[in-house]
C-alpha cells in the first residue's frame, strides 16, 4: 500500500474553494453557519469540526508580479488548508479509546463509531485542526478520504482541485516534485516561494506539503510544531517526584505527631464535629 | 508602505486568527481536578493514619468516605463532561500509556472502585463486627486507593501540561507538583473543616501551603510570553487569588496562629478555595492562550495584548 499525501500549491490556487464544496459533499460535512468574517473573501476563518479543507485568502501589499500583477493592487494569494496527517499525531497519540488510528496509507483517521468526545485530541493538535462538534458531542477532522482511497480513487478536494493546485499521490514523489516545483518558481523569478514541510520537527513530517510565498507565518503555518508528546516524560517525572514527596509527607506528619498525641493540645473540638 | 511588506502589519500571522483550537471542556474539567485531587489525596491520608492503630480511627474513616465520594464524583463528573456520555466505557476499551488521558481513566476506575470497597469494608465491619476477610478486603482497597490516589493527585499537571496549549506546556514539569500540592491541601482542609484537629493534618497543611508559595513564585518569576494569561485579565486575577489562598495566606495563618484552632479552620477554608480557584485559572488560562496565535508562530507576544502583570522579558 501506498504512502500517501497532499502537495498544496498556493501558486496555482484560484481561490474558488471548489476543494471545499467537495469535501462537504463527498463527506457529508454539516454547513459552518452563514456568518460574515469581514476577511477577504474568507468567512470560514479556519479548520474545524465542520471544515476539512479551508481556503486561506492572504492579502498583502502591492507587488509587482503577485495576485492582480500590476503595481498599485493589493496582492491577493490563495491556499488550501488540510490536516497535516503527522508522522507523529498529537491526536493519535492523545486519544485513550483507540478512536484515532493510523491507515494503511499513512493518513489519520478517527472512527467516528469509537470517539466518545473526550476532547483531548483537541488540545493535543499541533495545528489547530481538530475539534469537538457541540452538537454532535464528537471529534471530527479530515479523512484523508479513507474511502475513496480504500477504493483506489483519489480524495475528493484534489479531484475537484481545477488548477491542480492539490496534487495527491505518492509522498516521497510529491516531495521530490516539490522541490522541483520550488526551485522552478525560483528561476522563474518567483524567489520568496518556499515549501513548508516539518521534516524536522518532532511531528517527525506531515503527509500534507505547503508551497506558499513569503512566510509561511502569513498562512498560520507553524514554523516549529510540536508533537506534545515531547512534554510527557518531563511532566511524568514531575508527576512521580511530586507522589514520592506526598506519601513522604503524610507518613512523616502521621509518624512525627505519634509523640505528641495527635490532636493539637489547645484545640478543644471533638473529632466528627461539624463546624 | 514598501512594495513586498505585509499589509497586515509587522507580525506575519494570519488576521489574528488562533493557531491552536481552544480547548472544549467545560466547567466540569477543572471541578474534576479538584475533587479528584482531594479524593486522591485523602486515600493516602486514610491509608496511613489508618495504619497507625486505634487512635486515628475516625480521622482515617472520615478520609476514607471522603475519598469514596470524591472518587465517586469525578467519575460524574468525566463522564458528563463527554460529548458522547453514553460511550464512557469506551475509555476502558484500550490502555494506552503514551495517552495521559487514558492513564487517567484507568486511574480513576481503579480508584474510585477501591475508594468505594474500602468504605464499604468499613461499613460492614460496623454492621457485622466483620471478620477477617473484611479487614484484610478493607486493608486490600485502602492500600490501592492509597497508590492509586498518588497517581490521581499528579496526572492532571501530565494531563494539562503535554498538550499543544503554550501556557500550559511552559509549565508541564511544574503543573504535576503544583496540583499535588493543591489536592493535598483540599484533601487536609476538607478534614479539618470535618472537625479534626490534627497535628498531623497541621504539618502536612503548612508543607501543601508552603509549595504552592514556591508555584506561585516560579509562575510570578517566569517572564515568557506564555506565561501572560496566568498574570493579566480574568484568568490572571483568578490564578493570582487562587494562588495567594492557597499559598502564603494559610502558610502566614497557621504559623502566626499556630496555637488557635480558629486560625487553622480559617486557613483551611481559605485554602480550599485556592485550590478551586487555582484549577478554574489554569482552565481559563488555557483557553486563553489558544486563542492567541503568536506563540504558535514564534512571534513576540502582542504589544497591544491586554497586560496587569509585569512587562514580558524582552
Amino acid at each position: 500500500m501506498a504512502i500517501t499525501a497532499f502537495l498544496t500549491d498556493s501558486t496555482l490556487c484560484i481561490g474558488c474553494k471548489a476543494c471545499e464544496v467537495a469535501c462537504k459533499e463527498w463527506n457529508q460535512v454539516p454547513d459552518d453557519g452563514y456568518a460574515w468574517s469581514g476577511l477577504s473573501y474568507d468567512n470560514t476563518k479556519a479548520l474545524g469540526h465542520s471544515t476539512w479543507r479551508h481556503v486561506k485568502f492572504v492579502e498583502s501589499a502591492p507587488r509587482w508580479g503577485v495576485g492582480g500583477n500590476a503595481g498599485d493592487r493589493l496582492t491577493w494569494e490563495f491556499s488550501s488548508d488540510v490536516c497535516k496527517h503527522c508522522e507523529h499525531a498529537g491526536c493519535l497519540e492523545a486519544c485513550p479509546t483507540g478512536s484515532i488510528v493510523r491507515t494503511e496509507f499513512g493518513g489519520v483517521y478517527v472512527q467516528p463509531d469509537v470517539c466518545n468526545g473526550c476532547g483531548y485530541c483537541v488540545v493535543g493538535c499541533p495545528f489547530g485542526v481538530i475539534d469537538k462538534s457541540p452538537t454532535d458531542g464528537r471529534a471530527f477532522k479530515c479523512t484523508f478520504c479513507y474511502d475513496r482511497q480504500k477504493a483506489g480513487s483519489i480524495p475528493a478536494c484534489a479531484k475537484a482541485c481545477p488548477t491542480e493546485s492539490i496534487l495527491f499521490g505518492d509522498l516521497d514523489e510529491l516531495r521530490q516534485r516539490a522541490t522541483e516545483r520550488v526551485d522552478a518558481l525560483h528561476d522563474r523569478g518567483m524567489s520568496d516561494a518556499v515549501l513548508w514541510d516539518a521534516q524536522g520537527t518532532s511531528v517527525g513530517g506531515t503527509h500534507a506539503l505547503f508551497i506558499v510565498r513569503g512566510d509561511p507565518r502569513r498562512y498560520n503555518l507553524p514554523p516549529a510544531p510540536e508533537v506534545p508528546t515531547v512534554y510527557q516524560r518531563g511532566a511524568w517525572q514531575s508527576a512521580a517526584f511530586a507522589a514520592c514527596a506526598m506519601l513522604a509527607s503524610v507518613v512523616a506528619a502521621f509518624a512525627l505527631s505519634r509523640d505528641g498525641g495527635g490532636t493539637l493540645e489547645r484545640a478543644h473540638t471533638q473529632p466528627g464535629t461539624a463546624i | 508602505m514598501t512594495p513586498g511588506s505585509d499589509r497586515i502589519g509587522e507580525t506575519p500571522s494570519y488576521y489574528d486568527l488562533p493557531v491552536l483550537k481552544r480547548p472544549t471542556w467545560t466547567w466540569e474539567v477543572p471541578a474534576y481536578f479538584f475533587v479528584g485531587g482531594a479524593a486522591g489525596a485523602a486515600a493516602v491520608i486514610a491509608c496511613v493514619s489508618g495504619t497507625r492503630g486505634t487512635s486515628n480511627d475516625s480521622l482515617a474513616r472520615d478520609a476514607r468516605w471522603l475519598a469514596a465520594g470524591g472518587g465517586a464524583l469525578s467519575a460524574g463528573l468525566l463522564v458528563m463532561d463527554l460529548g458522547r456520555p453514553d460511550r464512557f466505557l469506551n475509555m476502558l476499551r484500550v490502555f494506552k500509556p503514551q495517552s495521559p488521558m487514558s492513564v487517567g481513566a484507568w486511574t480513576l476506575a481503579a480508584f474510585s472502585s477501591a475508594a468505594g470497597a474500602a468504605a464499604f469494608a468499613d461499613l460492614v465491619r460496623d454492621r457485622t463486627r466483620g471478620g477477617l476477610p473484611v479487614v484484610v478486603i478493607g486493608n486490600a482497597a485502602g492500600a490501592l486507593s492509597a497508590a492509586t490516589g498518588l497517581v490521581m493527585t499528579t496526572y492532571t499537571g501530565v494531563l494539562i501540561g503535554a498538550t499543544a496549549i503554550p501556557v500550559w506546556n511552559r509549565h508541564s514539569r511544574l503543573l504535576p507538583m503544583h496540583f499535588a500540592a493543591s489536592g493535598l491541601a483540599s484533601a487536609v482542609s476538607l478534614l479539618e473543616l470535618l472537625g479534626h484537629d490534627h497535628r498531623a493534618l497541621n504539618s502536612l497543611a503548612l508543607v501543601a501551603a508552603a509549595a504552592e508559595t514556591a508555584a506561585g513564585a516560579v509562575i510570578e518569576r517566569d517572564g515568557g510570553d506564555a506565561s501572560r494569561p496566568l498574570k493579566s485579565a480574568g484568568s490572571g486575577w483568578i490564578t493570582r487569588a487562587g494562588g495567594v489562598l492557597s499559598g502564603p495566606v494559610p502558610l502566614v495563618l497557621r504559623l502566626a496562629g499556630a496555637s488557635s484552632p480558629r486560625a487553622r479552620r480559617a486557613a483551611a477554608a481559605l485554602a480550599l478555595a485556592g485550590a478551586m480557584l487555582t484549577r478554574v485559572g489554569w482552565w481559563a488560562a488555557g483557553r486563553r492562550s489558544a486563542d492567541d496565535p503568536r506563540l504558535p508562530l514564534g512571534l513576540p507576544a502582542a504589544a497591544h495584548a491586554p497586560s496587569l502583570g509585569p512587562p514580558a522579558a524582552a
